[in-house]
């Protein structure tokens, strides 16, 4: 029926779509699924029973629409100015009003069960098997899963997609403003209880197919559950508008099985501890260079710049920050500029990532300082603060 | 100086004639209505594909919210104005306004403050960019310097809301022809009373909101900063305890347009009077209670979710009865379907449609998915431009050849109908679609899925904005070059005082109150 009905609508607006489809050649690379004119039941127990309430509620609206704009059109029609009909003058019938009050009474306490006790359900995070925080950044998302039994494992997760893809350099990817560099990941059929927070204003973690939508708002941590039913790569968006790159900071989650995710977080965890590792070693200019050039491109570069022009942010070629005392680039690299976009990035990367960034920052673009910052200056640069 | 205007420009500085200050708010408004048009002319433009071709993302949000605020306090709130200053003292029997010097200054408030809302644009750092919901911390914290003059530009529309709607219940109340009891009033009349009941109750809620964020933003308080042991979320509840009633404040006075045009073009009186009054009323209690419907995501306790979703599913009730009572009145009439019935059904289809998607909207858990997708987007123009706009039209086309005492071009004006309807539908009914599929609202770039339909959006939204140039050259060729009506009783169907007195109507009219029936 539903596939019929879209069939049945693509046939309808044939024209137009020919029409589109010739103005539109070669402007994406892949076949998406378009053309989607409904919500998705989605992968959890959950966005079925939404959908279904959905499909319900739409189905109950039709009727009454096709009812009562059949009786206006046939007024329309039958009862057109004639010279051989008077218009009637009947204005009132309280029997009348009182059953267009009642009845819509009953049907909207029929559509008040399902939607209470669906809500009730998605109200219900008890018994989740595991806990992910997810904090909502100026303009990204960083995920933290909790292990009450040691370190938690933690990760930003930034949108993949290239300025030269969004300015219509290169040809869009299949999945372009929809990809990220580190995915969310989850085991199948399991409770995953998410608290919803933020950092800087209020952000909304939406993923369609698993009808989760929490609100992150600095100062409150929101909760949401899922239980995913079916292996696969799910994305999503911020649904809340939160400044400048709103459009930018997209969701993947993906869902593996078990042992999958049981290894991809060992791994993670066992990277956290390479890190710590990494801290106590002396770099060479080139090896922080080349670790700094990888951390720019994934971190500066939106607002700094490929060449470190500037942008939203300022130049770094010749700054008189990057080109000065390394206390001070440290302090506005860590801690960010109040009342402005730079952000205090003391949180987000890590200490090796830090001093790679920012001995590359001092060493590109033309501004051959020469020095370097270890791993060890920006740590005890933050016990010093 | 006996009876007729003043001459020049100090006619319309210092006027305190209800007419002239209605010609004005109706002119402000259509030229905001321009203005917001074009911004959003500049949206779909740069949502005709995915990528960014015309503007950067900043921009792009700051045309948002400039559109979102100009439409709703420059666009559509003062042509209301503009309609009630015209018609409830010749509606009433009434001879002008009850505060005549007050509406003046009323009026003359607006155009500097749109003017300076408007110079933001140019302003160091861009125009608000936060949305005209400008939920805080965006809005604070986080803000352009601008928003010091968004703040002001609040506290003045606020004040001029404030005094046109104090004005209007004066008139109301105290002003009415003898005879004219309150049951026997027009509805127009009766949904603005209760509009203005509306504004005088939210408008200082507004203004109590902008106040606080100017004492986040300058003087170190934290209302809405969790940093300094603020909510973030009181600042919604009480945006929305403003924002909620504002919608029908938007939107009564045009159920007052509609309930006037369907019986005149019936030829039969309106259906269910006294229930449309009843209604109306329930309408406006409900929308105290039913505010954090638009807040379903931020994490309340289920318990207030369930109780603001059965009040907002109970809003249908009355709605639906309005709708029933239109279809009614047209039933075993005798129609004609002139410019101003056309918008008129136009109106009723098409907020209906707007009706249903707001009950699915109603639905907390549904909500989940709907909530700020392409759906809510879709749902509140069907209520805001086939509602608010489209009644406005209607009512401009009904009362114009009283106005001016000539008669606009018919089939320019049926014209204008049909390609504002086609263009209408082509822009928002897409956009039900694209939401359901997961596209956020307020993005200035989008996936690939939803390439095409966003496409015909944008076509659509071109179309129906050139329809808005043929209504603006309709106008003024009826204002030129209009054939004179000659007659009191511009329609053969319509009933009411406005229709004793001639076309166009004197500077003064009902300097003796007439005789009510």
């Amino acid at each position: 029926m539903h596939s019929q009905a879209k069939r049945l609508l693509k046939l309808a607006l044939s024209p137009v779509l020919l029409l589109l489809s010739f103005l539109s050649t070669g402007v994406w690379a892949e076949e998406a699924p378009r053309w989607q004119v409904n919500m998705s039941p989605g992968v959890t127990e959950v966005g079925a029973k939404i959908y279904d309430l959905h499909m319900t509620v739409i189905w109950i609206c039709v009727v009454i629409g096709v009812v009562v704009f059949a009786i206006m059109f046939y007024s329309i029609l039958a009862h057109r100015k004639s010279p051989d009909r008077e218009p009637a003058q009947f204005h009132e019938s309280t029997t009348v009003e009182i059953a267009w009050t009642v009845i819509p009474f009953i049907i909207l306490v029929v559509m008040a069960f399902p939607a209470t006790t669906t809500l009730i359900d998605i109200y219900n995070t008890d018994d989740a098997e595991m806990d992910i925080l997810i904090t909502g950044y100026q303009w990204k998302w960083k995920y933290e899963y909790i292990n009450p039994e040691g370190e938690n494992v933690k990760f930003f997760s930034n949108l993949r997609t290239g300025k030269t893809e969004i300015y219509n350099e290169d040809d869009k990817g299949e999945h372009y403003l929809l990809e990220v560099d580190e995915p969310m990941v989850i085991p199948v059929n399991t409770k995953v209880r998410f608290l919803v927070t933020a950092n800087d204003v209020i952000h909304s973690w939406w993923v369609p197919a698993l009808a989760v939508k929490k609100d992150a708002i600095p100062g409150f941590i929101n909760e949401a559950w899922t239980e995913v039913n079916q292996l696969g790569v799910y994305r999503g968006q911020c649904a809340e508008l939160c400044g400048r790159d709103h459009g930018f900071m997209p969701i993947v989650v993906n869902v593996v099985e078990r042992e999958e995710y049981d290894n991809w977080l060992a791994e993670k965890a066992a990277d956290a501890v390479k890190i710590k590792e990494l801290m106590a070693q002396e770099f060479t200019l080139d090896e922080l260079a080349a670790r700094g050039k990888d951390v720019y491109m994934r971190s500066c570069v939106a607002c700094h710049g490929v060449n470190g022009e500037g942008g939203v942010g300022k130049a770094i070629a010749g700054s008189a920050v990057a080109t000065g005392d390394i206390a001070t680039h440290l302090e506005i690299t860590i801690n960010g500029v109040p009342g402005t976009a730079m952000q205090a990035f003391g949180g987000q990367l890590n200490d090796v990532d830090l001093a790679a960034v920012v001995t590359y920052q001092r060493n590109a673009f033309g501004n051959n300082m020469g020095d370097k910052v270890q791993p060890i200056d920006v740590y005890q640069f933050k016990q010093g603060q | 100086m006996a009876h007729g205007p003043a001459k020049g420009l100090s006619r319309w500085l210092l006027t305190t004639n209800h007419k002239d200050i209605g010609t004005l708010y109706l002119w402000f408004s259509f030229t905001m209505f321009l203005l917001g048009g074009f911004f959003a002319m500049i949206i779909r433009a740069e949502l005709f594909q995915p990528g960014l071709q015309l503007v950067e993302p900043e921009f792009f949000n700051q045309m948002t919210t400039m559109h979102g605020l100009v439409m709703v306090f420059g666009a559509i709130m003062p042509s209301f104005v503009g309609l009630a200053n015209w018609m409830i003292p010749m509606m009433i029997g009434a001879p002008d306004m009850a505060l005549p010097r007050m509406n003046n200054w009323s009026f003359w408030i607006l155009p500097p403050t749109f003017l300076m809302l408007a110079s933001t644009l140019f302003m160091e750092g861009g125009a608000p960019n936060f949305g005209w919901t400008f939920y805080a911390p965006l809005s604070t914290t986080y803000a352009p310097s601008t928003v010091t003059y968004f703040i002001f530009g609040v506290h003045l529309m606020g004040l001029s809301s404030i005094m046109g709607s104090i004005n209007i219940i004066a008139t109301v109340v105290n002003m009415r022809a003898p005879g004219m009891t309150y049951m026997k009033m027009p509805m127009f009349v009766w949904t603005w009373l209760i509009t203005a009941f509306l504004l005088v109750a939210v408008m200082p809620v507004l203004a109590g909101l902008v106040t606080m964020m100017l004492m986040d933003v300058h003087f170190g308080t934290s209302f809405f900063s969790a940093a300094g042991g603020g909510d973030p979320v009181l600042f919604q509840h009480i945006f929305w305890f403003f924002g909620h009633p504002e919608v029908y404040i938007i939107i009564l006075p045009g159920f007052g347009v509609v309930s006037q045009i369907i019986p005149t073009f019936s030829r039969k009186p309106l259906f269910g009077y006294d229930s449309m009054v009843y209604a109306t009323a329930s309408i406006a209690f409900l929308s105290f209670i039913v505010w954090a419907h638009h807040m379903y995501t931020v994490g309340m306790p289920i318990a207030g979710e369930l109780f603001f979703m059965y009040a907002t599913m109970l809003i249908a009730v009355p709605t639906g009865v309005k709708v029933f009572n239109w279809i009614t009145t047209m039933w075993r009439g005798s129609l004609t379907f002139e410019t101003p019935m056309l918008f008129a059904i136009g109106f009723v289809f098409l907020f209906t449609i707007g009706g249903f998607t707001g009950v699915m909207l109603a639905l907390a858990p549904a909500d989940f998915q709907y909530h700020d997708s392409y759906f809510v987007v879709a749902h509140f123009h069907y209520v805001m431009v086939a509602g608010a706009v489209f009644s406005m039209t209607a009512a401009v086309y009904y009362w114009l050849p009283k106005w001016t005492g000539k008669m606009y071009n018919e089939s320019m004006g049926k014209a204008q109908f049909w390609v504002s309807f086609v263009g209408f539908n082509l822009t928002f009914f897409p956009q039900h679609f694209v939401g359901l599929a997961g596209m956020p609202r307020r993005i200035p770039d989008y996936a690939l899925q939803f390439t095409d339909f966003n496409m015909m959006s944008s076509i659509g939204a071109f179309i129906y904005g050139a329809s808005q140039l043929f209504f603006l050259f309709n106008v003024i060729r009826t204002i030129i070059a209009g054939e004179p009506v000659n007659r009191d009783k511009v329609w053969e169907g319509a009933e009411g005082l406005e229709w004793t007195v001639s076309s166009p109507p004197p500077y003064h009219t009902f300097t003796t109150p007439p005789p009510v029936k």
